[in-house]
């Protein structure tokens, strides 16, 4: 009696076990594999950050050196100064590009799936691809610059990449190449779901084509701004193949960008805490935009569900 | 004057036409609804008379004006959506000056022109707040709103009130009727709702397939709907159409329910000299469900006693105010609207009393009411 009451239990968690095991194995598993990696990994560094490793991984404490070391180098200030104006200038003119773009499909246009293609094709292209096709291009003796003077206007000078004020500007250039498509994309998906009796009632207003947009399309997409911008800026602040295959942080140190930082740290300089150290700014520096974006969400996730 | 007139007005789509050759004459200060089936052309045509859809063919006249070519903003009407259309982004007081923001109208007119919109409409405390933060009743009141500031020559509401509950649509279907005596505007109505058409409309346009079936005032589309399509939509419950033969005795036609059956039923029509011609054919008679009620009901205004028939009584459905009863005449399924009190015992007989004054008879092939 007992033995078939408790068979009878153990059945049925058993074939409960085999029958969501492949949910298990292909959700449950990889997820908890990739956390732990994640967290592990974040946590080791921050433990390495407050350690004096050099080459190798050692145990001891240094309290906040490797910090004040990195933050009062030359090469971690460059890095940070250029990573604000890669920033901002690569977030505002992507979602410039990528909205006029956006707006430029919309009206209805033939060919569109194959230009939609076309623009959002650079996102299919791996970083280290774009940094060495627009190394090309943009240097002096190679691309356009030789294009130009080939054609006979010799005067022509278009030589950023080797211009100290103005390399960064190349990896603006390229990185909005790369991902200007993706904001095109998502404002896109945004001007479609706009209420097409929204429209309706504006021209009946007698809304002309730009008041339309200002007034009434554009306020919609906001949302849609705010992720992309989120999305952009993370891309940014976690820049590295793109300006390692362009520039290498050149010229000298011009394009010095935190990642290409950490790196120089940990595998040329072998200073393992110091790399860990700036490594840990970075992540606290893309915590600062996360967060924010993270607690908005949640706002307005509740705001939805009261009204 | 014409408010608007749409002359042999046509739409297609690459092969399929939406609408075929519409005319329709409406007069100043008329609440014109246009009724149909999802599917008829109503809102085509609504879009069209707005300007934001091109017609194939035909002219539309606004004002005595054509218009073909005129630009939605420039046609000197007002649109009420579905949706209500108000822009998100924007206070309720902002969504109704926009369009007078676009026209430059002076900004102490445009507050002057808010102020009595919204005390008539009395959504005077909304004005600050943003759509999202606003009932859909009060939505559709600032839709409205935005639509009266502009005192257009021409309304067009298109379903404005299919998306508010049963009770909302109720009220505002009375306040929406009020505003028109009130005011004396010209309003084009969109709606697939006949109740909303009944009550509402001084004149009906009834749909379907991209024709005008009928254009009347609702009392004769009620009575004497011009085919059997207009006799089925309108009505809640529809009218009762039935397979009959025409015949006639020394009193006059008759029309026979079943004829030849053991439960044949006869009956003597009134005043209905154009069905002459049809005598010894097959007809379709079309009865209202209220000309069906219990055996003992005086029908009001009746000279004599009415016609008083057994039927079999196939189910009974209470709504409360009434019982609808579905019963068989002759063999053919009919419905039947008795006091809320009587409930025949489905599967037995009970006497009926039929109004026969109200009879429709439409020809079986072209569906057309013989008059």
């Amino acid at each position: 009696m007992t033995i078939a009451a408790s068979t009878g239990r153990g059945r049925p968690a058993t074939s409960e076990v085999v029958r969501r095991l492949p949910e298990i194995l292909t959700i449950w598993v990889p997820l908890l594999l990739s956390a732990a990696h994640l967290i592990a990994f974040s946590l080791w560094t921050i433990w390495i950050s407050f350690t004096p490793s050099t080459l190798v991984p050692v145990a001891g404490w240094v309290g906040l050196r490797n910090y004040s070391a990195v933050a009062a180098s030359r090469n971690w200030q460059i890095a940070l100064d250029n990573l604000l104006l890669f920033g901002s200038a690569f977030v505002l003119l992507s979602l410039a590009t990528g909205l006029i773009l956006a707006i430029l499909l919309d009206q209805r246009i033939r060919g569109e799936n194959l230009l939609r293609s076309i623009f959002l094709y650079p996102l299919a292209v791996s970083f280290v691809v774009t940094g060495t096709v627009w190394s090309w291009l943009l240097n002096p003796g190679l691309g356009i610059q030789k294009l130009v003077h080939d054609l006979g206007w010799t005067a022509f000078r278009f030589d950023w990449l080797i211009d100290r004020d103005m390399a960064i500007w190349t990896i603006v250039i390229a990185a909005i190449w790369q991902s200007s498509g993706f904001a095109m994309a998502l404002f896109l998906a945004g001007l479609r779901s706009v209420d097409a009796d929204l429209i309706k009632a504006a021209q009946i207003d007698g809304a002309g084509a730009i008041r339309m947009y200002r007034r009434v399309i554009l306020p919609t997409l906001w949302p849609i701004t705010i992720t992309v911008i989120v999305i952009q800026l993370q891309f940014a602040i976690s820049t590295f193949d793109l300006v390692r295959a362009l520039t290498n942080g050149g010229p000298g140190i011009a394009t010095q960008l935190p990642a290409l930082v950490v790196y120089d740290l940990m595998f040329q300089r072998s200073l393992l805490g110091r790399g860990a150290a700036a490594a840990v700014l970075m992540l606290l520096i893309l915590l600062a935009v996360l967060l924010p974006y993270a607690a908005w969400r949640y706002i307005q996730r509740r705001r939805a569900i009261h009204a | 004057m014409a408010a608007l007139s749409i002359r042999a007005l046509s739409k297609r789509y690459a092969n399929l036409e939406v609408l075929k050759g519409i005319d329709l004459d409406i007069e100043s200060g008329e609440f014109t609804v246009l009724v149909g089936p999802s599917g008829c052309g109503k809102s085509t045509l609504l879009n069209i008379v707005a300007g934001l859809d091109r017609p194939s063919a035909g002219t539309v006249e606004i004002g005595g004006r054509v218009v073909n070519d005129v630009p939605p903003k420039d046609r000197d009407i007002a649109m009420v959506f579905q949706s209500y259309a108000l822009y998100p982004s924007m206070t309720v007081r902002q969504n109704i000056t926009f369009g007078m923001e676009c026209r430059h109208v002076p900004k102490a007119e445009q507050e002057k022109a808010v102020a009595n919109v919204a005390k008539l409409l009395q959504i005077e405390p909304l004005l600050g707040r943003k759509p999202s933060q606003l009932s859909g009743g009060q939505r559709q009141r600032v839709a409205m709103g935005r639509a009266l500031v502009r005192d257009p020559l021409l309304f067009l509401f298109d379903e404005p009130l299919s998306n508010l509950d049963a009770k909302l649509r109720v009220e505002m279907r009375m306040e929406i009727k009020r505003l028109h005596q009130r005011i004396g505007a010209t309003i084009v109505y969109v709606t697939h709702d006949q109740i909303e058409a009944m009550t509402m409309a001084t004149r009906i346009a009834v749909m379907h397939r991209g024709v005008v079936q009928q254009f009347a005032d609702p009392d004769t589309v009620y009575r004497y709907p011009a085919n059997l399509f207009v006799a089925r939509f309108m009505g809640s419950p529809p009218m009762n159409t039935m397979r009959a033969r025409l015949q006639a005795d020394g009193s006059g036609p008759v029309v026979v329910i079943g004829a030849g059956r053991p439960d044949e039923v006869r009956l003597h029509l009134q005043d209905y000299d154009a069905a002459t011609s049809y005598v010894g054919r097959e007809v379709v008679l079309g009865i209202r469900p209220e000309c069906i009620a219990e055996g003992d009901r005086a029908f009001s205004g009746a000279s004599g006693p009415p016609v008083v028939v057994t039927a079999p009584v196939e189910m009974v459905e209470p709504t409360g105010a009434e019982t609808i009863v579905l019963l068989r005449l002759g063999g053919e399924p009919a419905q039947a609207r008795v006091s809320p009190d009587v409930r025949p015992a489905p599967g037995t007989s009970a006497p009926f009393a039929l109004d026969t004054r109200r009879l429709c008879l439409f020809d079986p092939e072209t569906e057309r009411l013989i008059a």
